[in-house]
């Protein structure tokens, strides 16, 4: 069943338990807190809220320029507001905490004006008293199995890599899985004292199919008569450390070998404890642990199996404290499930699963917010990130266990759905490489995050003159992220796989969360009056020359123009001391061709044959990037009657250039030039926001407006420009239609990985699948 | 106690044999080949198990109406030598079935050897052999026509661990004289093969388990009629009238076979040559009587059932109403239901309350339920509606057979009907003695 009870930890006995709380870094925001959940288990709670963040964002407004046009004054001002942020907080600690808690909780909750606390899990009703007392709270009880499942659906849909498959002896032990996009229907073993198995058919469908009164109790109350142990976490200390076969009869027992006609090895248990009925000796409380350890997981395996079976189901997911991050339950369950279905079906394992029930509860409490109708997103800045709890912990991890946990979970301003022309969704994987995966790479990039920061750090503090504190603030930031690269380079798998991506998107969350929304926002600024006055001269020179000559010139010049990115360190460090760095000269930077990725030829020959109907372009960098680069390229595109549709990031990361300021760029380029302004006009040429403030690019979590756009456009051809967006990831993607995917290799580390050097040249023009010729098969594949 | 098989282990292929129900392809090759190359007996007269249906009483009739004088001189020359063997050796228990003729000519007694003899009179005349042998007189099968000889049927158990003592005592008889085939079955025959021959000079023939168990358990049912072989509880929701019932096995299949020896196997017989284990558990017999031992001292099967039939599991088990104080209405799960086996015994205080009887009565409790939920998953899987239990770990063992029976009904509603026998774990060493007498 699911009443749940967790390990105790050991400190918790000898720890003071009216421990003063770090305030400033659990629960947070308790200011406008509202809607609160709570789910206590054997020994854990887990508290959940809803609060407003008040967050610093930048934005960017143009002037009136018809009015005076000066060429001092800048292209728009910027200005930073404040706005409001829907965050979601989930808190889990101790037991032994709960009356701290929430007195601590009552210091500091301020006109609020909720009434009620859900509550689930097996402990609500033993706390019910305390919390109405201490909280004011009306103590609501909900379900707890409709609180698990609801929980389960919106970790689900929400947080990519959540679920993960655990493979003992690999190099990273946790195998993370894309999200698919349908995420029903699963089947949910929830092993608690008892099991549970609930077959899951969409939001509101669910039934318990089944379960066992073998489960996560029995493991525990065998073993403590069995052990004298009486420590949940003891008795799997102790079973990682016996011989199941001292006291289990196997098959070779009876056999002398394997039963080799029904194809049962001599190793297979064929009795538990078979052999402590007949040997008149004594059994290690080690050797007696574990096999009861495999006792019950075999049991559980094969009854998922079965369940499994008869619904048809592949996707079978496991939780419940008997599960709980130990790395040996999840061991000996993958196990018997691999062994039992022969590998049919894998056994998963979610990232938040000790959240489920409050998640669930907090959702059940909060149904008139509909939070189902938003896309949410992991905040990696105020998560802790998943923690291994084998028994060989490393020191961070040893100074955390028993004390608390959190995920903070942001509400993203739009809805994010996949991009419609992937080929297959379900298999689609935004990063090119997986570092949990490739540990040269992973000490490589950590290192060069790390390296990094100082330059961050300052730029976070010039872009915030007129704030005095804002140097205190940027070193909090460095702090912050400091220790989340020192966590990832302990557990590469805390926030999932771990990725470029995955490092970049963790600074700007913790960039954000000490308001620095937009650390480049003055140098992106400067970037774009510097090369918006090129303009028109980079236009002419294009038109002079002949068709096939411009076509280059084009793809040229937006890779030149690609050469101008802070977000890489080898450019950063040559534009910070030479700020002259012209466009010409990033041309001469540029690799000669034949490039490393070198399809230039196949795509000079499509541009023969008739337009596209509309391209997508997810353009990159703010100044000459999307200046001189992209808008000439585009106004090509135009000419041949193709419309496009460009996408800039939803809020700002590092230089890229966003949506915001994009809108502006475009009315004063089409200002300039007639033919844009006829295309923004005619609606030939539209701005989308990607729903991304991200570097990188992720197609499966894209603005669901975008996602329309693409598909009323019929759009036939998608342009991925750039080192964070065509190469960290989606270097890879299969699309649906025509893709084109430009970027310069700024990083060397990544260029040599790559065969190449400094400068190196991607260019990578593909047809899907289904239509390739033959000649495209030459192009040269990253090494992984 | 109990016995063999049931290994845990899964879904193996459908071990690819009979698939076809037609004539199964010839066994090959016995190792000994005195008398006889030729073992074609007319399955005619043969009582053992032809398939199906309405046969069964008109095999049975016809086995003891052979009267051919002429008949019997043919079958004699093809019928093996006397002691006619079938042997079982588990994981826990060695079963053995003795055919004792009862139809001994004067002429026969006087050709016979001393030594036959002296192991007729010996297996006959005691019901216990030495500390642990025990013969089961109440399964004993008197005036039994086999082979075209007519005689008593002994079923005969010791624990494995004293095979050793069992061959010496082969050795002291002189068994290896008799030239005897000794049909055995079960993981022992391998594993003790090399012990049979070195300690008693004995040759093994070495039989398939899963194969003896159906061929016994479809001979027997064929040929017991008073009391019959067959039977299950009426009213197995309702302790006051649950009583036991005889069953008719007529046209049983498909059927789903459950052995409980020291681990379980599940088949799905569909017809007398095709079935498949569908999966197994250790959680068997073994499991019960191993954690009995370790929890309450005891040291026999029949110990720890005594101590389980008077010890109370839900003092040491986790009730539905003891998380939700009644029923779990929204999931339909009664508060009377076990939510999590041993589930109290997480607590200290709980710990020291409860009795060896309530430890050993959860146990039995929690393995029974056990096997009865993978039984019944099993079933649906495979979509049989008919399931028989088999196995030693159900020998006077009628709490767990009434737990099975109830488990069956009121999971399935209704659906599953939970079946037992009464010779419940002799039929692999009957399997080998058929073996013996008509090779298939």
């Amino acid at each position: 069943m699911a009443a749940e009870s967790e390990r105790v930890d050991r400190s918790s006995h000898s720890m003071d338990k009216s421990i003063t709380l770090p305030p400033n870094e659990i629960f947070r925001n308790l200011e406008n807190a509202k809607r609160f959940a709570i789910d206590i288990g054997g020994s854990l709670t887990k508290l959940a809220y809803y609060s407003t963040v008040q967050h610093k964002v930048a934005k960017v407004r143009s002037f009136d320029h018809t009015a005076k046009d000066t060429e001092d004054d800048p292209l728009y001002e910027i200005s930073m507001q404040e706005e409001m942020l829907a965050r979601l907080h989930f808190i889990k600690f101790e037991n032994a905490y709960i009356e701290t808690c929430l007195d601590f909780i009552k210091d500091h909750l301020v006109n609020t004006d909720t009434k009620v606390i859900k509550a689930t899990g097996g402990g609500a009703h033993k706390f019910k008293d305390l919390i109405e007392k201490k909280l004011k709270l009306r103590v609501d009880k909900e379900d707890e199995m409709t609180c698990l499942i609801k929980g389960c659906n919106f970790v689900l849909r929400n947080i990519p890599h959540e679920a993960f498959v655990y493979v003992k002896h690999a190099d990273s032990e946790f195998r993370f899985q894309n999200t698919h996009p349908d995420i029903f229907p699963y089947l949910l073993i929830n092993i608690g004292s008892g099991v549970s198995i609930i077959k899951v058919e969409s939001e509101d469908t669910f039934e318990r199919v089944g379960g066992s009164s073998i489960g996560g109790g029995t493991f525990w109350g065998l073993g403590a008569l069995l052990t004298k142990t009486k420590r949940f976490d003891e008795l799997l200390q102790l079973a990682s450390k016996g011989q199941h076969t001292s006291v289990d009869m196997l098959v070779k027992d009876i056999y002398g070998g394997s039963y080799g006609s029904l194809g049962l090895t001599g190793d297979l248990i064929a009795s538990s404890f078979g052999k402590s009925a007949t040997a008149d000796k004594e059994f290690s409380k080690e050797d007696m642990a574990k096999s009861l350890l495999h006792m019950i997981s075999n049991d559980i395996g094969q009854l998922a199996c079965l369940y499994a079976r008869l619904h048809n189901l592949t996707r079978v997911y496991f939780g419940g404290f008997f599960i709980r991050g130990h790395p040996v339950t999840m061991h000996t369950i993958t196990y018997s499930i691999n062994f039992f279905t022969k590998g049919e079906v894998q056994a998963l394992f979610l990232r938040h699963e000790g959240y489920l029930g409050t998640i669930g509860a907090f959702l059940k409490g909060a149904e008139e917010d509909n939070p189902n109708q938003y896309s949410w997103g992991e905040n990696y800045a105020g998560s802790s990130g998943l923690m291994s709890t084998s028994p060989d912990l490393n020191p961070m991890q040893r100074a955390r266990s028993g004390t608390f946990d959190m995920l903070e979970m942001d509400r993203l301003e739009r809805q994010l759905v996949n991009l419609p022309l992937l080929q297959d969704p379900s298999s689609y994987i935004p990063d090119t490489v997986d570092l949990s995966e490739d540990a040269l790479a992973r000490e490589y990039w950590l290192y060069c995050f790390e390296e990094a920061l100082d330059g961050v750090v300052k730029r976070a503090v010039a872009s915030q003159p007129d704030l005095p504190e804002a140097a205190e603030r940027a070193e909090k930031f460095r702090h912050k992220y400091l220790h989340k690269l020192q966590t990832l380079r302990h557990q590469p798998f805390a926030y999932g796989s771990l990725t470029v991506r995955s490092l970049l998107d963790t600074r700007e969350h913790c960039l954000n969360e000490f308001n620095f929304p937009d650390p480049y926002s003055k140098i992106k600024q400067r970037e774009n009056d510097m090369a918006l006055k090129y303009f028109q001269k980079a236009v002419k020179s294009l038109e002079e020359l002949s068709w096939e000559q411009r076509q280059f010139a084009l793809v040229r010049g937006l890779l030149a123009g690609n050469v101008f990115d802070w977000g890489a360190k080898a450019v950063s460090d040559v534009l910070e001391s030479n700020p002259e760095f012209g466009f010409e000269q990033a041309k001469r930077q540029l690799e000669e061709r034949p490039w490393l990725v070198d399809t230039y030829d196949q795509w000079f020959e499509r541009l023969k044959g008739p337009p596209h109907k509309c391209a997508l372009f997810f353009v990159d960098n703010s100044g000459i990037d999307i200046i001189l680069g992209v808008f000439p390229f585009v106004r090509e595109l135009l000419c041949r009657g193709t419309e496009v549709v460009l996408a800039s990031n939803s809020s700002p990361a590092l230089n890229d250039v966003t949506n915001n300021e994009l809108q502006i760029l475009t009315e004063r380029i089409a200002a300039m030039d007639p033919v844009i302004q006829s295309a923004v006009k005619e609606d030939r040429l539209t701005l989308v926001q990607s729903g991304s403030s991200s570097p990188c690019l992720d197609l499966s979590r894209l603005d669901k407006v975008l996602a329309g756009v693409v598909r009323e456009r019929h759009t036939d051809l998608v342009i991925i420009e750039g080192m964070g967006r065509a190469i960290h990831t989606n270097y890879y993607a299969l699309l649906s239609c025509e893709s084109l995917k430009m970027a310069v290799i700024k990083n060397s580390w990544l260029a040599d990985r790559l065969g190449g050097k400094l400068f190196s040249v991607v260019f990578k023009y593909e047809m899907p699948p289904n239509k390739k010729p033959t000649t495209l098969d030459h192009v040269p594949v990253m090494p992984s | 106690m109990e016995e063999r098989n049931g290994h845990h282990g899964e879904n193996e292929p459908e071990t690819g044999e009979n698939e076809d129900a037609a004539e199964p392809p010839p066994k090959q090759s016995r190792s000994r080949s005195d008398e006889s190359n030729n073992f074609g007996l007319d399955s005619n007269n043969m009582e053992t198990t032809t398939a199906g249906g309405s046969a069964t009483d008109e095999r049975r009739t016809s086995t003891s109406n052979y009267s051919s004088r002429q008949r019997i001189d043919s079958l004699r020359k093809i019928r093996p030598p006397f002691p006619w063997f079938g042997m079982d050796i588990g994981g826990t228990l060695v079963k053995l079935v003795y055919f004792e003729p009862k139809d001994i000519t004067a002429e026969e007694e006087q050709e016979e050897v001393e030594n036959l003899k002296s192991i007729r009179r010996y297996l006959t005349s005691n019901i216990a052999y030495g500390k642990t042998g025990i013969r089961d007189v109440h399964l004993e099968m008197k005036d039994l026509t086999i082979c075209g000889r007519t005689g008593n049927l002994h079923f005969i158990r010791f624990p494995t661990q004293d095979l050793p003592a069992f061959l010496q005592m082969a050795r002291n008889k002189h068994f290896s004289s008799l030239h005897t085939t000794l049909c055995a079955t079960g993981g022992g025959a391998y594993k003790f093969e090399f012990d049979f021959r070195q300690m008693a000079d004995l040759q093994l023939l070495k039989l398939d388990e899963l194969d003896c168990l159906i061929r016994g358990v479809l001979y027997i049912d064929s040929v017991v009629s008073n009391p019959s072989e067959c039977y299950y509880y009426e009213n197995p929701t309702d302790p006051e009238h649950c009583v036991q019932k005889p069953f008719t096995l007529e046209n049983p299949y498909p059927l789903l076979l459950v052995n409980i020896g020291s681990g379980v196997s599940i088949l799905a017989v569909y017809s007398k040559n095709n079935y498949k284990r569908v999966t197994g558990t250790s959680l068997g017999g073994g499991t019960f009587l191993g954690l009995c031992c370790l929890l309450t001292g005891c040291s026999s099967f029949e110990e720890a059932l005594e101590m389980a039939s008077q010890g109370e599991s839900s003092h040491v088990d986790k009730l539905v109403r003891d998380i939700y104080g009644g029923d779990y209405e929204r999931f339909g799960l009664p508060g009377w239901a076990v939510a999590s086996s041993f589930g109290n015994m997480v607590c200290k205080e709980k710990r020291e309350s409860i009795s060896k009887e309530d430890l050993a009565r959860a146990t039995l409790v929690s393995i029974t339920n056990n096997i009865g939920s993978i039984t019944r998953m099993v079933a649906l899987n495979e979509n049989i509606e008919r399931v028989v239990f088999v196995g030693n770990f159900l020998r006077v063992n009628t709490l767990s057979m009434k737990l099975l029976a109830y488990a069956m009904d009121y999971w399935s509603k209704g659906q599953l009907k939970a079946l037992f026998l009464r010779h419940e774990g002799y039929f692999g060493s009957v399997g080998a003695l058929l073996e013996l007498l008509d090779p298939s």
